[in-house]
């Protein structure tokens, strides 16, 4: 099977002060379509940033980065723009919703930069939204949810355009453990319907959840393996027998 | 993206947050409705001297009797009769500039009907006085060439003497007495309210020249073709100083006065002082006008920095924007169609607010204004660029930023 992403010397630099700090060196790896990674390591081991290259976020100082069929190197910043519309998710670690804005219109967010009619919008941002469970909170505001329903309603925004690739930066750091649980399977049941999962996490149980764990240390890539992944919803299934018990 | 989806974008923005739209608008209507109401009121205060102006009739010029030096003294204006009717007829001969000359006889008394009576001044005139002061007649005729004459028996009054005399009955082919001289009303005057000391000007009674000097003063035989003053008007465009130094040497040749020898005569151009008083009205209206542009640009200084507040507090909003795939220019434009709509609502009501102020004033205060529509324009105009200039040019700043430096904004 093609590699979904293929990355060959991807570097960065970043200005600190006078001096060019490499935030990472040289990275060079190969993630298939349907893989579930987790990527790992201490802050400032340049895992963040590798996430934010593939997320199109940010832009390399060197290497080159293909993503499905599209050199992403050579694209200009609408280009760009578009691709982060169409074939890239986002979860991230505080959420990122919108105060003051309903879950829903949350979700549509990306349906108003991309082609879909404006008349589809709703119905795919509700399909989306029940996906997660959320069906009963359409009209709340992040305000109104608790830290996981608001990562549900962020996951639901990063599903609504049908990407390949869904791009999880520490999702469930703000979260406690039980409700990280949660997160995790529902980001294992979308694995199981074929969309890639990297996933940034510095929690080792966190990482178990994945297929394969990359680990990063100091700007490059010190450890790759595959991991036969436990299973969050029959943990979850357990500790509810258990809790029941 | 099409507009409709970046109206919708914008729109929402605003609404999600209502208190910061209504902050910036606020600056936008304070600013429009000032100047508003400060240019009409400065407007209001010129139309009203124009308004005098127009109602003491345009580009007037007033020829009044010398004064007599007797034993060193000398008497005040008028003291000596030294006008003739025949001045007037020869200045509107011979100066071109003049359009009409009035010789007017002016004197006072009772005028009487039945059992009702009022005092009043009385002129007596020729019908060219109608033409110098731009008054119509409201209701009847004017004086006929024969009544001229003959010393008709006829007058014109004004509104105010009409009133009195007459309350809501129509004075028309009535009698008046003045001085014990029946004389029949045969019209009035049409409405000119008071003159910028506050006279009424309709509080008058015309009649021919000949049937005052004869019939209601009854001057002495020396002196009979003397009168009191004459009233010219200046043709339209034509130099008004000229037209006064034309005269003047008229009058000199006609009196026979040598070289180095003072006027017999004053000439006054009452144009003149209602002119001076305008123009000190226009500069009360600039002024005002100036204080209003001053709180338009406080104002406007208002939107800038809540507008670059805004952007900056947003820009992590922007960074996720541009994340889940918005373009530099969908930013771009969403942050144009804000800034657009708050200037465009902020200006509506600052419109509606700064004309309905203009109208109360008008009605609680009593002072005369006079809305712009220039001023409108402008000042909704300029607020609008100001609003949409500091909208549009944070937000150009944040549209070139990277993804991840907005998301990561603090």
């Amino acid at each position: 099977m093609a590699a979904l992403i293929e990355v060959d010397g991807l570097g960065k630099d970043y200005l600190m002060g006078a001096t060019l700090v490499p935030a990472l060196r040289s990275v060079s790896l190969a993630i298939d379509a349907g893989e579930f990674v987790a990527v790992m390591g201490p802050s400032g081991s340049g895992k963040s940033t590798f996430m934010n290259l593939l997320g199109c976020l940010d832009q390399p100082s060197r290497g080159r980065y293909r993503l499905g069929a599209q050199a992403i190197s050579q694209l200009s910043r609408d280009e760009l723009a578009q691709v982060r519309n169409s074939q890239i998710g986002f979860v991230f670690q505080h959420f990122n919703l919108l105060a003051r804005t309903s879950a829903l219109d949350n979700v549509a967010l990306p349906l108003l930069y991309s082609q879909v009619p404006a008349a589809e919008r709703p119905a795919r941002a509700r399909q989306r939204l029940s996906q997660v469970g959320l069906a009963e909170r359409m009209d709340h505001h992040p305000s109104q949810l608790s830290g996981g329903q608001q990562q549900r309603v962020a996951i639901a925004r990063a599903l609504v355009c049908n990407p390949q690739l869904v791009l999880a930066d520490e999702p469930t750091g703000a979260l406690d453990s039980h409700t990280s649980i949660e997160i995790m399977a529902l980001l294992q049941a979308l694995n199981r319907e074929g969309i890639t999962i990297v996933l940034v996490t510095h929690e080792h149980d966190i990482a178990l959840f994945a297929s394969r764990i990359i680990r990063f240390r100091d700007g490059a890539v010190v450890e790759d393996t595959p991991n036969t992944p436990n299973d969050a919803a029959a943990l979850l299934a357990s500790t509810a027998a258990q809790t029941a018990a | 993206m099409n507009f409709a989806a970046t109206l919708r974008i914008a729109l929402l923005a605003l609404r999600i947050n209502k208190m910061r739209s209504a902050l910036t608008m606020l600056g936008i209507i304070i600013g429009v409705a000032a100047v508003i109401v400060m240019v009409a009121v400065g407007n209001g205060a010129q139309a009203r001297v124009e308004a005098q102006i127009r109602s003491l009739g345009s580009n007037i010029i007033m020829v009044l009797s010398g004064s007599m030096t007797s034993g060193g003294a000398r008497g005040g204006s008028g003291s000596q009769q030294t006008i003739y009717e025949e001045d007037a007829a020869a200045l509107m001969r011979e100066v071109d500039a003049i359009q009409a000359a009035a010789p007017t006889l002016r004197g006072s008394g009772q005028a009487i009907v039945g059992n009702a009576n009022w005092s009043t001044s009385f002129i007596g005139t020729t019908p060219e006085y109608l033409d110098v002061r731009d008054w119509t007649i409201a209701e009847g005729r004017g004086f006929e060439p024969a009544e001229m004459n003959s010393s008709g028996k006829v007058a014109l009054i004004g509104q105010t003497v009409a009133e009195n005399l007459f309350g809501d009955a129509s004075p028309i082919d009535q009698v008046i007495r003045v001085r014990k001289v029946p004389l029949t009303v045969i019209g009035v005057l049409a409405r000119k309210g008071q003159n910028m000391m506050g006279q009424d000007q309709d509080d008058t009674l015309l009649m021919p020249i000949n049937t005052a000097r004869t019939r209601v003063i009854g001057v002495t035989q020396a002196k009979s073709r003397s009168v009191s003053s004459i009233m010219v008007k200046v043709k339209e465009g034509a130099d008004m100083k000229e037209a006064e130094e034309r005269m003047k040497e008229l009058l000199r040749q006609r009196h026979r006065l040598q070289p180095g020898q003072d006027d017999d005569f004053y000439v006054r151009n009452l144009s003149e002082i209602l002119q001076a008083q305008e123009a000190s009205s226009r500069v009360m209206a600039l002024l005002l006008a100036a204080v209003a542009s001053v709180s338009l640009i406080v104002g406007g200084i208002g939107i800038m920095n809540i507008m670059l507040v805004s952007v900056t507090e947003r820009t992590r909003e922007i960074g996720l924007r541009m994340a889940v795939g918005a373009r530099g220019r969908d930013i771009l434009t969403q942050f144009l169609v804000e800034a657009i709509t708050l200037s465009v609502i902020g200006g509506l009501i600052g419109i509606v607010l700064g004309v309905g102020a203009s109208l109360l004033i008008a009605q609680l205060a009593g002072w005369p204004t006079a809305l712009s529509a220039t001023a409108i324009l402008l000042a909704a105009g300029f607020a609008a660029l100001i609003g949409v200039f500091f909208g549009y040019y944070p937000a150009l700043k944040a549209s070139r930023l990277l993804p991840i430096d907005a998301l990561r904004y603090e």
